[in-house]
């Protein structure tokens, strides 16, 4: 099971003088669904473009299904599959003729090609639009199209960037479910995100990836524990002496600043330690304004990890964090 | 049992078809060419060379006939090299990523678009040869049927290598260039010294030397050659010049034509392992 796929070691890329990817390194576990989770210009596709051989690799090396992306391009074509970020599908050309064509460039047989295609059409609901030219489909439709196409050959890695950007929320479940059970049949998924409830529901382990450089690796679960078992949020008349007098209890993993209060992470069940917060606090002379109980997301994880938030883009807040020696 | 560039083939047909306004233009463009220009300058012709009285013993052909192999090879010429043009489109569209992703190989995609690039080519040169016997064009005179269809297979393999080349051509600069309009302006560049340097419309005895040669070394005018030799025959005369071919003089144009076709497709090749498409 932990014989690996996909090894990236020290991979760095730039455009011009501009370093998109900083020396990452990383494994894929055959069988597994790995996520990169990192917001716009994290330089995810670009990692995705090398390990799929459309970019030249500069420095590093990288192997996908042992082979080396440098020396042996062809065979790493021969056992991989894309969804591309963007849309690529041929205004000009049927939903079946796209897939069609696909199945064909990667010389599948005509029988389970078009066995596979009808499966697809029905799997992405678009047998009604076989005979529509993609330029009249909906977005949503197109997405659809473009993930059955990376299915289509059933390849032993596959690569999705942001594969369900645009879809409504049911499809969605039901993209995740398919890619779910696809990675069942022994396809293991590479796919990157920025949405957190994506890498974590779908996704055995994330590696965070922030500014080219991977920040955090581990399961979903795991690296939200490392923000304790729950966050409780306070706004207080002096955030500062709240904070300092929190970090003293046993209790009190970590606080994170943010703009008109903190976070504190507990390491129990936050119903029972809040009314001891509370109490403390007004002891000590400091009013709670507002006051918040929440399970850590992979929001949190982002924002702890590279001190700010995700959705925000660009605009950096210098939050800190002072995390007490770990506990876990 | 590598056909891979069947599928590129497919489906650039597909678009040919279905692009009904590029079909009926390209279909109908080369016909108008002939029309227009073939009947007019053959008027033209004919009235300039009345004084010039044909060499007894030799075939005359008049200007229209002249001329229409010569369209077949400037619409040849014209379609190879816009051939390309889908590549250069569907690298902006961000479709060739496809394609460069999948285990297909490179040169695979080449062979599909020139092959597809050949068909056009094809299609067009049938539709003017029998376009330009309908309008009076003496192609074929006095030949058996036998002839007739040998003289059509040796003018589709001149007008096969001849596209080939060009389609290779332009395949390498489709892929180098970013801009449709930087590819047009090369196009353009190259169209018009390989247009005018041949012997396409007229007689290049009045040239002068440099330019002779020049057109010496033009695939222009080995297709041409090619064409005439078997459309009108080996010995033919038109607007009192004579024309007469050898097998040797043959095997010499398709020689050029293949030399440049196999060049072409190194460039090409050379242009693709290097070719960065994201
Ligand atoms: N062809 C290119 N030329 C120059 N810079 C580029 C090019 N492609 C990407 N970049 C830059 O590299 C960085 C990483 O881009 P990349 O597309 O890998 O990000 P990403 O993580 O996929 O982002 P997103 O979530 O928006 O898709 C960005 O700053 C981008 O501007
Ligand atoms: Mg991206």
């Amino acid at each position: 099971m932990a014989e690996p796929i996909i090894v990236v070691s020290n991979l760095a890329h730039r455009y011009g003088d501009f370093e998109a990817v900083k020396g990452i390194s990383f494994s894929v576990d055959r069988g597994e669904i790995f996520s990169f989770l990192g917001p716009n210009g994290a330089g995810k596709s670009t990692a995705i473009n090398i390990l799929t051989t459309l970019l030249h690799i500069q420095q590093g090396s990288a192997s996908v299904a042992g082979f080396d992306v440098a020396t042996e391009p062809a065979k790493v074509r021969e056992s991989i599959g894309i969804v591309f970020q963007d849309v690529t599908l041929d205004r000009d050309m049927t939903c079946w003729e796209i897939l069609e064509f696909h199945g064909s460039l990667y010389r599948m047989p005509h029988k389970e090609r078009r066995a596979r295609i009808e499966e697809l059409l029905e799997l992405v609901e678009l047998e009604g639009k076989r005979n529509t030219l993609t330029k009249h489909l909906s977005g949503g439709m197109k997405r659809r199209l473009e993930i059955a196409r990376g299915l289509m050959t059933r390849p032993k890695v596959l690569f999705l960037d942001e594969p369900t950007i645009g879809l409504d929320p049911q499809t969605r479940r039901r993209m995740w479910d398919y890619i779910k059970s696809v990675n069942e049949e022994g396809t293991t998924i590479f796919l990157t995100t920025h949405y957190m409830d994506e890498a974590d529901q779908l996704s055995n382990r994330v590696s965070i990836i922030d500014h080219g450089q991977i920040i955090a690796t581990g399961a979903a679960w795991d690296l939200k524990n490392m923000l304790g078992e729950d966050l409780i949020y306070l706004e207080t008349s002096d955030n500062d002496a709240a904070g300092k007098l929190l970090q003293k209890m046993p209790e009190v993993t970590g606080i994170q600043e943010r703009p008109h209060g903190f976070y504190a992470q507990v390491n129990q069940d936050g119903t029972h330690i809040l009314p001891k917060i509370m109490d403390d606090l007004r002891i000590a002379g400091i009013r709670i304004q507002t006051v918040n109980l929440k399970k850590p997301s992979m929001d949190d994880v982002f924002v702890h990890f590279t001190g700010r938030d995700m959705r925000d883009d660009g605009a950096e807040h210098p939050s800190s964090m002072h995390a007490k020696t770990g506990r876990r | 049992m590598r056909m891979g560039f069947l599928t590129i083939y497919w489906r650039d047909m597909i678009r040919f078809v279905r692009f009904r306004t590029l079909l009926i233009s390209s279909l109908v463009q080369p016909a108008l060419w002939m029309a227009f220009f073939g009947i007019a300058m053959s008027a033209n012709f004919t009235r300039l060379t009345t004084d010039v009285p044909p060499i007894p013993g030799i075939p005359n052909v008049g200007y229209l006939t002249f001329m229409a192999a010569g369209v077949i090879a400037m619409t040849t010429l014209f379609t190879s090299l816009f051939g390309g043009m889908t590549l250069l489109f569907d690298k902006n569209w961000g479709l060739l990523r496809e394609v460069m992703a999948s285990p297909l190989p490179r040169d695979h995609i080449i062979f599909g678009i020139a092959l597809s690039g050949m068909t056009k080519s094809f299609i067009q040169a049938i539709i003017i040869m029998v376009f330009g016997i309908f309008i009076g064009a003496e192609f074929f005179m006095g030949f058996s049927p036998l002839n007739v269809i040998f003289s059509i297979l040796g003018i589709l393999l001149f007008v096969g290598i001849f596209s080939l080349g060009f389609l290779f051509l332009s395949a390498a600069i489709a892929i180098s260039f970013e801009s449709p309009e930087g590819m047009q302006g090369i196009m353009t560049l190259l169209t018009m010294p390989i247009f005018f340097a041949s012997n396409a419309l007229y007689p290049v005895n009045a040239f002068p030397p440099a330019l002779q040669v020049v057109s010496m070394g033009n695939p222009l005018t080995h297709l041409v050659n090619g064409i005439r030799y078997f459309a009108i025959g080996d010995d033919f005369q038109a607007i009192g010049v004579v024309y007469s071919t050898t097998v040797t003089e043959l095997l010499v144009s398709l020689s050029v034509l293949i030399v440049f076709a196999l060049a072409m497709f190194g460039l090409a090749w050379w242009r693709f392992q290097k070719a960065v498409v994201t």
